[in-house]
């Protein structure tokens, strides 16, 4: 008998391994689910980590209000499919409650100011971890981040300054007031979580997938026209067809033009693809170091 | 896909981050966007070439020092394996860092620049990659170019590195391969200018070495993490042990022994990820089991075969690496994580200190500082369940954390 596991089994039962880690060593942790593949992929390992019984934490939604529909018909609809709390905490209370002020300008993003409301929720519920979907092959700060990353009382990540974290043995011992973050997928790269979803027949937004859309084209990337985004003056809308590599921010989220219909086109794609999964991402591209910074602030 | 978990070692400017870009580079594994970013930091510092050393740094400081500062994890796949890279940076923290990379990584590359030779950082990385129990070594001699390319040299090496290698006790295989990161002789592709080389090129190693598994498939460990009560009319009577298998194979209908009780039952389920009933489970799977009995186990508690048990005790015989600038107080009290257990501990005894250069017993200073070595004993307020390091990397090895601070303080191999 030949004992070994294939990758993605070896990223399944460690991603299982870290949600039950937390769920065990923390009091009151969350797992934020931003109807993006990552935390779909994060949300699905929970129910498998935990089954038959639910899920021991709520989900929760920091919602910048500037979503795709589609986003939100498939978050509420995988929500009742796995019978988890749903907690939304929204970008537009932090403004109208005067916690955050609304960027101006036609790059203007609502999605720095999660952070904010992010924490502003953290905080209320008094939560003590976040589960994130973030993987350390997106970005370069990533790359230097922990299973269980420590932040202090403000939400404050110190790069400089991380716990080591040896083996399987994670370290979550906190003073009061303080919260870690916690990335099941740390391990993964965008192909295992494409391969992955592909295995385990996940269902998808279909935003994923190529369709036709109305875009312009700002600073290089595809834009869609939305109720929240308009194209100016000189920038040209067409129909195009296009699909999501990442789902965030309506704003900030650029298409790529792509025929892609199923999982394996899709797959294909990727593994020829020549940009980064990120460089899609207009809150990535402000500067060099652009995610270290919003992550020093208690960014995801 | 199989998977090759790798971690990298150097000293400041031997050309380990060229080595990591220019095999992200050859092996086109690097994006446009990242390239362009690269060529444009280049340019901007006045760098001759494209410095693909910048692929690898990840933070502001990093890059305004040109120096890499933690453990950074790189993910690269070729059509035969996808791999993961623990770069460890060789200066400040270098104990640290080192031990933090190879406690999950199945082969080292420690690099040696051809113009210096074995030097004693070159055998710190060695000697800690044993202590890790790593099996498989790879001596990538770089700067070949700056010195001509020459197979004496690369010789010299080789023989000067084997005799101090005979004193590493776990190392299975070493294979030395003289390269140029900078120009991508031997990384990729097979070098022009050292046709008397004849072995493999870098990466063709990787993809080719055979590594096995590092999991024990032995004896049988399984410490719980969680119990699921689903509290459903569908699972009513549900009680099931999730966890991760951390040594040897399980059965339904096995006779175990349940830890810290020792009350003795049999499996009756074992549930995989799929959430499937399986007729076995093994190391490292993620599974849920459920017992025939009624018996009282709960995090912290480890099931294991009847006829096979760990050791069991409160005194543990350890060498311990230490991570912190505060010196080991031999007075102090630390907390302890084993597996899924936590406790108190103290130091009982330092036996000896050793040095990582040298690899001698240092047995008339006892203060243990930021980066040292010792092996020791130490008493723990709970009973820890384990099986020596050198048998099991997972059921062997513990950290130390600070009851101040909460800080990961020192990592632990039983011995």
């Amino acid at each position: 008998m030949n004992y070994t596991l294939s990758h993605l089994d070896q990223l399944e039962s460690e991603a299982i391994f870290v949600l039950r880690e937390t769920a065990a060593q923390f009091g009151k942790p969350v797992l934020l689910f931003s109807g993006g593949k990552d935390s779909i992929v994060m949300a699905h390992l929970a129910s498998k980590a935990f089954w038959p019984a639910r899920l021991p934490f709520p989900l929760m939604h920091v919602d910048t209000g500037h979503n795709f529909d589609e986003t939100m018909v498939f978050r509420d609809k995988f929500v009742e499919a796995i019978k988890a709390n749903l907690i939304v905490a929204s970008v537009q209370d932090s403004i109208d409650k005067g916690r955050v002020i609304e960027e101006k300008g036609i790059n203007a993003s609502r999605n720095g100011l999660q952070t904010v409301t992010l924490l502003d929720a953290i905080e209320e519920h008094g939560f003590d971890a976040a589960l994130g979907g973030g993987r350390r092959d997106e970005e370069k700060a990533r790359a230097k981040e922990r299973f269980f990353s420590h932040r202090d009382e403000f939400g404050q990540w110190d790069p400089k300054n991380q716990r080591p974290e040896l083996w399987n043995l994670f370290n979550g011992r906190k003073h009061h007031g303080e919260q870690f973050r916690v990335f099941p997928l740390s391990n993964w790269t965008e192909m295992d979580v494409w391969q992955y979803i592909q295995r385990e027949k996940i269902e998808l937004p279909s935003l994923y997938f190529a369709h036709e859309r109305e875009v312009f084209e700002r600073n290089g990337q595809i834009l869609a026209v939305t109720d929240f985004l308009k194209a100016q003056e000189n920038e040209k809308v067409e129909k195009r067809l296009i699909r999501f590599r990442t789902i965030g921010d309506a704003t900030c989220t650029g298409a790529v033009e792509s025929p892609a219909a199923t999982l394996q086109e899709i797959i294909d794609e990727v593994a020829s693809a020549r940009v980064t999964e990120r460089g899609t991402r207009a809150d990535d591209q402000r500067s060099e170091t652009a995610m270290e910074d919003r992550k020093k602030e208690g960014y995801f | 896909m199989d998977l090759l978990r790798f971690t990298t070692a150097g000293s400041v400017d031997d050309g380990k981050s060229t080595l990591i870009g220019r095999l992200l580079y050859d092996s086109k594994n690097t994006f446009d966007d990242q390239m362009a970013a690269v060529e444009a930091s280049s340019k901007q510092r006045g760098d001759e070439h494209v410095n693909l050393a910048l692929l690898t740094d990840g933070l502001r400081a990093e890059r305004e020092q040109g120096i890499t500062i933690d453990v950074a994890y790189r993910y690269f796949a070729t059509p035969r394996r996808k791999f993961i890279i623990a770069d460890t940076p060789g200066h400040i923290q270098y104990t640290r860092n080192m031990v933090t990379g190879a406690s999950t990584a199945d082969l080292a590359v420690i690099l040696v620049d051809a113009r210096n030779g074995v030097i004693e950082q070159s055998k710190r990385h060695s000697f800690i990659s044993n202590l890790l129990r790593i099996q498989h070594l790879v001596v990538a001699v770089n700067k070949m170019d700056l010195v001509d390319y020459s197979e004496e040299r690369f010789n010299e090496i080789v023989e000067e590195y084997k005799a101090f290698a005979s004193r590493l006790d776990s190392i299975v295989d070493i294979t030395f391969i003289p390269i140029s990161a900078l120009n991508g002789d031997n990384v990729v592709d097979k070098s022009e200018k050292m046709p008397w080389y004849e072995g493999a090129t870098f990466l063709y190693h990787l993809e080719h070495v055979y590594v096995g598994s590092t999991e024990n498939h032995v004896d049988a460990r399984f410490p719980v993490q969680w119990v699921i009560r689903p509290h459903s009319d569908e699972f009513h009577d549900f009680r099931g042990f999730a966890g991760r298998i951390a040594g040897g194979v399980f059965k339904p209908g096995d006779e175990v022994v349940c830890y810290p009780s020792g009350f003795t039952t049999r499996i009756k389920q074992i549930f995989n990820a799929e959430r499937k009933e399986v007729d076995e489970a093994f190391a490292p799977m993620s599974v849920t089991m459920t017992l025939n009995d009624e018996i009282d186990i709960s995090r912290g508690g480890v099931v294991a075969k009847s006829n096979n048990a760990p050791q069991i005790s409160q005194d543990i015989e350890a060498v311990i690496c230490w991570f912190s600038e505060q010196k080991l107080d031999p007075r102090g009290k630390y907390i302890i994580r084993h597996m899924t257990t936590e406790g108190k501990a103290i130091i009982r005894d330092i036996k000896y200190k050793i040095d990582v250069n040298t690899l001698h017993k240092i047995e008339d200073d006892k203060g243990i500082a930021l980066n040292e070595i010792a092996r020791i004993q130490l008493r723990s307020s709970v009973p820890l369940h384990n099986d020596p390091y050198r048998r099991n990397r997972n059921t062997g090895s513990f950290i130390l954390v600070n009851v101040g601070t909460n800080e990961t303080i020192a990592a632990g191999m039983i011995v």
